[in-house]
């Protein structure tokens, strides 16, 4: 009578002694902290104040919103915000926000911030149709607004619009590879074109520069696919695309973050004939570039050093300072930045620009 | 012809396997038929659409590799769906898996680390819904709705966000590898479904499950610890999610919280195509495979004939309303037979 609880006892505890264990393990391995010593400095790119803008001014703070950081474009802006306010920590007290999907949370986020006074807000917003109002209300209440990347729907809700250029990033792609083939002597080359999200606006924006620039040059676009920007998905698609094409020439991926995912599909299918370009420039590819051992020869920007940008402009509003090497008195009403190609020969200057994806 | 050897002979030895009982035997047969003659007649289509490039060696290589992480999703869905339940789980699972395997710590401890973690990830996951299923009473559909939520939280936090790349060659080198000229994630499917069929088909395991979802009242009366068994089936499914976490981290040389990304959808629409009755004690394993083929393939024939994403939905969805119509068709013209 005595054996079976016992073995039952025993049992117990074999089986929550395992459980300990692979508790202990488990949780073990959930630290993402990297070494020191690869700890590169943070990897943010932050702007140094030009002249008479270096010299601390009175004090301004900022309030900044921007959306969840679901991936690491969006990860680097906040990142980026933040460092930017640190290297002007003498003049600058930044008040972030917890980065938020919901619109009507990034709503409520920002007008406490107006209700805090701050002297300037930079807002990224979640949906720029749907913050318009709120960014308006800021304005009307005299606190000048820098509105980064994603556009409100009327100038009246935003001091300073700057952001990237997607049609740019789609022609500059374009550009490079037109130049490649004509190098190569390859007269009717198939191109092909890994996309982003298709419904979006900048995907959209993105695929009509690309076709705009190898029109001009007597290309066209072959096999394109459209991927979710994540790396499972960038691998599906480009897989099946490499497929379909048994002979590429070159090949435009939009982003280097489902990029991961790409360059996977194109090792898994050994593919080597063509040459790739990505898009926004994070620092695996830029690595990648650098190093020259895969199909990756060059990337399309669209950094997200914007955010430094918009944090040292708001520095210059709230001290009402206009732009170095500008004649204007007043900082620009738009800011365009600009969709560089990195390559190998140039990789080292933008090293800075690189986020983590 | 020679080209296609290899893959097709994989795909015909599908169907050939026994029915599950029979007295069943024949209705099973010819639902079954009816869901074969749909993947033949889309690999009719791929091949007389796209002649070149589609009946290769190596877009058969890929179309499978492809299916290899869903299927296995879908064989463990397959047990929950017979079981009378549903696991909405599972996708973030995968992801919440992908991330424990990949962080920095994980990777310091090697491949087999690895490989135990995303495994054990999946199986607690699993477990957690199990437990609250069975024991704390809730609602299926609610309780893995919180686990598809929190889990994917979970990796997001764990991530922070951002894609973790897998640098351990040794672990990239055997999950990207092939044996036997068969990729490694091929096998790993194989060997899934395999021992999804026996375990179903062949054991008191299976029988129970069957037992289960169809009357869960008349288990509990015939001495079966219906409450264990239940939760023993979701930390199958949550077992399997892991394992599919380690595939997609081979597939796509990273782990992200992205990762598995509405798997469970997928899984479901290819369970229900197979022919398991999502009311539960009804379903096999061959029907779910084919399900999961059917699905690769139509992405793979779109992409072919550089075809835009959107109409690859519509397909998708006009293909589920036409197999399951196809097998509603078999079924009712058996019973009143």
């Amino acid at each position: 009578m005595t054996d079976l609880p016992n073995s039952l006892a025993r049992r117990g505890f074999l089986i929550g002694g395992a459980a300990v264990g692979a508790g202990a393990l488990l949780t073990a391995c959930t630290s993402n902290e990297p070494p020191a010593a690869q700890n590169n400095g943070g990897g943010a790119n932050v702007a140094a104040g030009q002249g008479d803008n270096a010299q601390p001014g009175k004090m301004v703070t900022i309030g900044f919103s921007a959306p969840a950081a679901d991936h690491g474009w969006i990860a680097a802006i906040t990142k980026n915000a933040k460092a930017q306010a640190d290297k002007f920590k003498a003049d600058v007290t930044l008040k972030p926000t917890e980065g938020t999907n919901d619109p009507s949370q990034q709503i409520a986020q920002v007008e406490t911030l107006i209700n805090q006074k701050v002297d300037v807000l930079v807002i990224l917003p979640m949906d720029g149709k749907q913050l318009t109002s709120v960014g308006q209300s800021a304005m009307d209440k005299g606190i000048p607004v820098i509105n980064l990347d994603r556009i409100f729907d009327t100038p009246l809700a935003y001091r300073t619009w700057i952001g990237g250029d997607n049609y740019r990033m789609g022609v500059n792609a374009g550009n490079y590879i037109a130049g490649e083939m004509k190098k190569k002597g390859i007269s009717n080359p198939i191109i092909g074109e890994i996309a982003g999200i298709d419904s979006l606006p900048l995907t959209q924006d993105r695929s009509r520069g690309f076709k705009d620039a190898l029109a001009k040059a007597g290309f066209q676009v072959g096999p394109r696919q459209a991927a979710e920007f994540t790396v499972e998905t960038g691998e599906r698609a480009t897989a099946n695309l490499l497929q379909a094409a048994p002979k590429l020439d070159a090949l435009w991926n939009h982003d280097d973050d489902q990029g991961i995912g790409v360059m996977a599909a194109i090792s898994a299918a050994n593919r080597k004939e063509f040459i790739m370009v990505g898009g926004a420039g994070s620092r695996n590819m830029i690595d990648k570039i650098k190093a020259d051992t895969d199909v990756i020869k060059a990337t399309v920007l669209y950094s997200p050093s914007m955010a430094s940008s918009a944090i040292a402009l708001a520095r210059l509003l709230g001290q009402a300072k206009g732009m170095g090497d500008l004649a204007e008195h007043e900082i620009p009403a738009s800011i365009t930045t600009y969709s560089a190609v990195v390559t190998k020969e140039n990789a080292d200057r933008y090293a800075d620009v690189a986020f983590d994806s | 012809m020679t080209q296609l050897d290899p893959a097709a002979k994989r795909d015909t030895d599908v169907p050939e396997a026994p029915a599950p009982r029979a007295n069943r035997g024949f209705s099973v047969d010819m639902r079954l038929a009816s869901l074969f003659g749909v993947l033949v007649l889309l690999i009719l289509i791929g091949w007389i659409t796209s002649p070149d490039n589609f009946l290769t060696g190596s877009n058969l290589d890929t179309i499978l590799r492809l299916a290899a992480p869903s299927g296995v999703v879908a064989v463990g869905m397959t047990f929950v769906i017979i079981s009378g339940g549903i696991d909405l789980s599972v996708g973030s699972v995968v992801g919440l898996a992908s991330v424990w395997m990949t962080t920095l710590a994980t990777q310091a401890y090697g491949p087999f680390v690895m490989v135990v973690c995303g495994l054990a990830v999946g199986l607690g996951a699993g477990l957690v819904n199990g437990v609250l299923i069975a024991y704390g009473r809730m609602v299926a559909f609610i309780a893995t709705l919180a686990m598809y939520i929190s889990a994917r939280g979970l990796a997001e936090y764990l991530s922070n966000k951002q894609t973790q790349v897998v640098r351990d060659q040794d672990f990239l080198t055997f999950f990207r590898g092939e044996f036997l000229g068969v990729p490694t994630l091929v096998w790993i499917l194989a060997i899934v479904v395999v021992a999804g069929w026996i375990l179903l088909n062949r054991t008191t395991f299976g029988r129970r499950t069957f037992a289960v979802g169809g009357n869960p009242e008349a288990t509990r009366l015939a001495g079966i610890n219906v409450k264990r068994h239940i939760a023993m089936v979701y930390g199958l499914a949550g077992l399997l999610a892991g394992v599919t976490a380690v595939m997609l981290a081979a597939r796509t040389t990273a782990g992200s919280s992205t990762n598995g990304m509405f798997y469970e959808l997928d899984a479901i629409a290819a369970v229900v195509i197979g022919g398991t009755a999502l009311t539960g004690g009804r379903g096999t394993m061959v029907g779910t495979l084919i399900g999961v083929l059917i699905f690769t393939l139509i992405t793979n024939i779109f992409v072919q004939n550089n075809l835009p994403t959107e109409v690859q939905n519509i397909a998708k969805g006009a293909i589920i309303v036409i197999a399951v119509l196809l097998q509603f068709r078999t079924n009712r013209a058996r019973s009143t037979t």
